[in-house]
């Protein structure tokens, strides 16, 4: 199981963080050919996040946040992206699910083009203001390319005439996603927290978006890893219990039986994908080190 | 000058340098000494070799314990046949790149902080006058690298490398810019040991000790290291009360000491001296009641200059009680140092004083010292530098021998020297990234690919001394390109 | 491809280079100067030039200034000059 507790933002015209993003122990690194590259250096990132894509082993999980695939300079992006075969495609801006079905159907283009398996590229969709919010579960199943959506909030608070603050601002918009992620059985991805120096506010938003049932949070700066990480560390309750589950499933299958059963009861298919992602969170953090 | 009785008393006291120089004797071929307590910011040396520039004396030795940027007017009396021989821990900036061009005809001779103290001690590098910079000191020569008076701006903290030569030079000659009231006690260096007391003008600028080194680092890499670093520190077992340390300057090394503050404090763990060029990261530790004593040959930045005054057990040391080779000195009581490289070799042979482009650049300080002193000696270092690999097949310039060196620790893994396998094993058992040197060398070499060798002539601008003063490799002079 | 007018693509920042393309003068000239061009003047020229002759472009005035990019990172700035340097005003 792949874990995406956390997915750092990397701007994709800075070769120097690009080079050096594969030593931070993030899941997952998202180079950002959108928002942090200006106008007139957007040729100059594509080009620098595709050689590093071709050249440079990451131990991580890759995402490329590519421009509005409307635009030229968004089928440029994919264009340059998806024959590296390396990283999943992040639409930003995402509305409607016909903003993601018109990017699959470029994407597929393209994988017939290059003789990629059609499907093999996979996406994700950020949703960064109202109408997408409202049009969360219609997005979340909308391809099955879609591994994750992800919340913007920046621009959003602002469409909602708030600003950022202690969550109250985002409490709809969070339920929302992760009602949409959870029908579609995909992973749901918080906003960013931009104040770097604010490790308390940090911790404690990362414990709300942890607590409601957020798959991970995005980030902007190595400092953030390891208090998002050390919040997704499962309690030694759940870890035990998550074991015995393992086991029963390990037994159900050895014995050929289709339901698993724990004394004497039956384990509910979402209790058996938990206890998965218990012990995946529990192996990431060290605090399980093998099943024995 | 609030003793005028004293004053007036004392044959020491000069008000012109010139007549300080003649009276001591100095003449052609002998050595003068320096120390380098305010390093970038030192107005010693070069206030003295003007006045020895207009006296007409040549053919000097110039033994100073550091040279730094600031030093750049040597270039000149170098030119001058006035030095025409210099040894030091370390050369930077201008003067470093005209000693690598060719400079001098012979070359430097670079010791390390310890064998310079024994070697200075033993007579082997004998000092005729040394010239030495002295925050405060009464007309006696009983002097500090602070005020006991008040509070001053003016301050260095330890003067560790000038006590050595205080104590063996035949005359020396203090530098300050006021005098204290006598006795200017207790005292780094004592009166007994000096000849003459010169009041000048200025003797340095305290900001100049501040290194941008000192800061504490935001850089996600160096804090990922220093985080590693900890953990190994902590992995293999040296974490117990009681334990001593050393802690370089670099941004990694400073942030280290954080993550280690961390471990400790969970843990209760109380160390029982902190050694070196000290830090306020270290002060505050000791402060904190985390680190029992300090041990200061250098104080490195001026909350531990203030604390070498203010803090009663942050102890001023002098560079042969620090790493002097001679009997035992505190870097033989140390448990774990963590050190810097400019290049390690896949033997562990560790260059800190030429750059990739084999120009002098650095100073090779304790290193040697605390590396052979300590039980546990880390080197922290990037895998590469921009384009550069730190980690190599072979380094530049061999300052500290491989032998001396138990781990490694980048940001892409941890490496230990194969003849510490238990350490090893307890790295690797604490799930940390452990890696073979080779393996390292070889990730470095393929992510900015194989430097061409840098192109040298025969001849030696440099000779580096082990820290037992023997001979441990040289540096060649760099071919200009036609 | 072909040099039209004048481009840029890269910083003056650590690991990166600045690549300009000017119309060359029948032959491809590069001007390099570099933070490690001991150790690696001749392969950032070859990576520039071998970059270039992918592109077909066989007329060009190189202006690099490196600081230590990787190789990865010279191709890239490379390519994006030569897209743009080959783009209508």
């Amino acid at each position: 199981m792949k874990l995406l507790r956390t997915m750092m933002f990397v701007p994709g015209n800075n070769p120097g963080m690009i080079q050096d993003a594969g030593i931070y122990p993030c899941d997952c690194l998202m180079f950002d050919l959108e928002d942090s590259v200006a106008q007139t250096s957007k040729v100059d990132a594509r080009y620098l996040v595709q050689q590093a894509l071709l050249t440079i082993d990451y131990p991580q999980q890759l995402v490329v946040r590519i421009n509005d695939p409307y635009t030229r300079q968004g089928r440029q992006d994919l264009e340059a992206i998806v024959p590296c075969q390396k990283a999943i495609i992040r639409l930003p801006k995402t509305e409607t699910a016909s903003d993601v079905i018109n990017c699959a159907a470029i994407i597929t283009e393209l994988e017939k083009k290059y003789d990629i398996p059609i499907n093999q590229t996979k996406m994700m969709a950020a949703i960064e203001g109202p109408t997408g919010v409202l049009n969360a579960r219609e997005i979340a199943l909308s391809s099955e390319r879609l591994i994750g959506i992800a919340l913007g909030a920046e621009d959003y608070v602002t469409s909602m005439k708030t600003t950022r603050g202690s969550g109250e601002e985002l409490f709809f918009a969070r339920s929302m996603i992760l009602h949409a992620a959870r029908i579609a059985n995909i992973a749901a991805i918080d906003t960013v927290y931009s104040n770097v120096n604010d490790e308390e506010g940090f911790i404690n938003e990362v414990k709300q978006i942890h607590q409601l049932g957020f798959d991970g949070k995005s980030i902007i700066n190595p400092r953030q890893i390891k208090p998002v990480h050390d919040i997704y560390v499962p309690s030694e309750k759940e870890i035990e219990k998550a074991l015995q589950i393992e086991a029963a499933i390990k037994e159900a299958n050895q014995r050929g039986l289709g339901v698993v059963s724990l004394n004497g009861k039956m384990v509910d298919k979402p209790v058996v994908e938990r206890a998965k992602r218990t012990i995946a969170l529990a192996m990431a953090s060290g605090a399980l080190k093998e099943i024995l | 000058m609030n003793n005028v009785k004293n004053l007036s008393d004392s044959n020491k006291v000069f008000y012109d340098l010139k007549d300080a120089i003649i009276k001591s004797g100095l003449k052609d071929g002998m050595t003068i000494s320096f120390h380098h307590h305010f390093r970038n910011g030192d107005a010693v040396i070069n206030q003295v070799m003007s006045v020895i520039a207009e006296l007409g004396i040549k053919n000097l030795k110039l033994a100073a314990s550091s040279l730094i940027d600031v030093h750049e007017p040597l270039i000149e009396y170098i030119k001058k046949g006035i030095v025409t021989k210099i040894e030091t821990s370390g050369i930077r900036g201008k003067l470093a790149d005209e000693i690598s061009n060719g400079l001098m005809k012979e070359p430097v001779i670079f010791r390390s902080h310890g064998n310079r103290a024994a070697a200075i001690a033993s007579g082997e590098l004998n000092i005729d006058v040394a010239f030495l910079g002295v925050p405060s000191t009464d007309c006696r020569g009983n002097a500090n690298g602070f005020s006991w008076e008040e509070e001053c701006d003016l301050l260095c903290g330890s003067i560790g490398y000038a006590m050595v030569d205080a104590k063996w030079a035949k005359k020396t000659i203090l530098l300050t810019p006021q005098l204290a009231e006598y006795p200017n006690t207790p005292s780094s260096i004592t009166e007994d040991q000096v000849d003459m007391i010169v009041l000048v003008n200025n003797i340095g600028d305290p900001k100049g000790i501040v290194s941008g080194a000192t800061r504490y680092t935001k850089n996600p890499k160096e804090l990922l290291m220093a985080e590693m670093t900890a953990k190994v520190i902590d992995a293999v077992g040296i974490l117990k009360n009681n334990f001593s340390m050393q802690m370089g300057t670099g941004g990694a090394s400073l942030a280290t000491a954080r993550f280690l503050k961390e471990i400790m404090v969970n843990k209760g763990i109380v160390a029982s001296f902190a050694l070196g060029g000290i830090t306020q990261q270290i002060v505050e530790m000791h402060e904190e009641g985390l680190i029992k004593k300090i041990l200061d040959v250098q104080s490195f930045d001026l909350g531990s200059a203030h604390s070498a005054r203010n803090n009663r057990f942050h102890t001023v040391i002098s560079a042969s009680q620090y790493a002097s080779s001679l009997k035992t000195s505190a870097v033989n009581s140390l448990d774990v140092v963590i050190l810097s490289a400019l290049e390690i070799d896949t033997s562990f042979n560790v260059n800190v004083l030429t750059g990739s482009d084999g120009v002098l650049r650095g100073a090779i300080g304790g290193h040697p010292d605390t590396a052979a002193g300590a039980k546990c000696s880390i080197i922290i270092a990037p895998l590469t530098r921009g384009r550069i690999p730190t980690v190599v097949k072979h380094v530049d310039t061999m300052v500290t021998e491989g032998k001396y060196i138990d781990i490694l620790v980048t940001e892409r893994g941890i490496a230990v020297n194969p003849q510490r396998k238990d350490l090893a094993e307890m790295i690797m058992k604490a799930g940390l990234p452990l890696k073979s040197i080779d393996e390292l060398q070889q990730m470095a070499e393929k992510m900015v690919g194989c430097p061409k060798p840098i192109p040298k002539t025969n001849r030696i601008v440099g000779i580096v001394l082990n820290r037992n003063g023997e001979l441990l490799d040289k540096v060649y002079q760099v071919l200009e390109e036609q | 491809m072909e040099i039209k007018k004048t481009s840029v693509s890269g910083t003056l920042e650590s690991s990166d280079i600045m690549i300009t393309l000017e119309k060359g003068n029948g032959g491809i000239e590069i001007e390099l100067d570099s933070s490690v061009l001991k150790q690696f003047g001749d392969r950032i020229k070859t990576i520039i030039a071998e970059t270039l002759m992918n592109e077909k472009i066989t007329d060009v005035h190189v202006i690099a200034h490196d600081h230590g990019a990787l190789d990865c990172t010279i191709r890239a700035r490379v390519q994006a000059a030569i897209l743009k340097a080959s783009e209508e005003e």
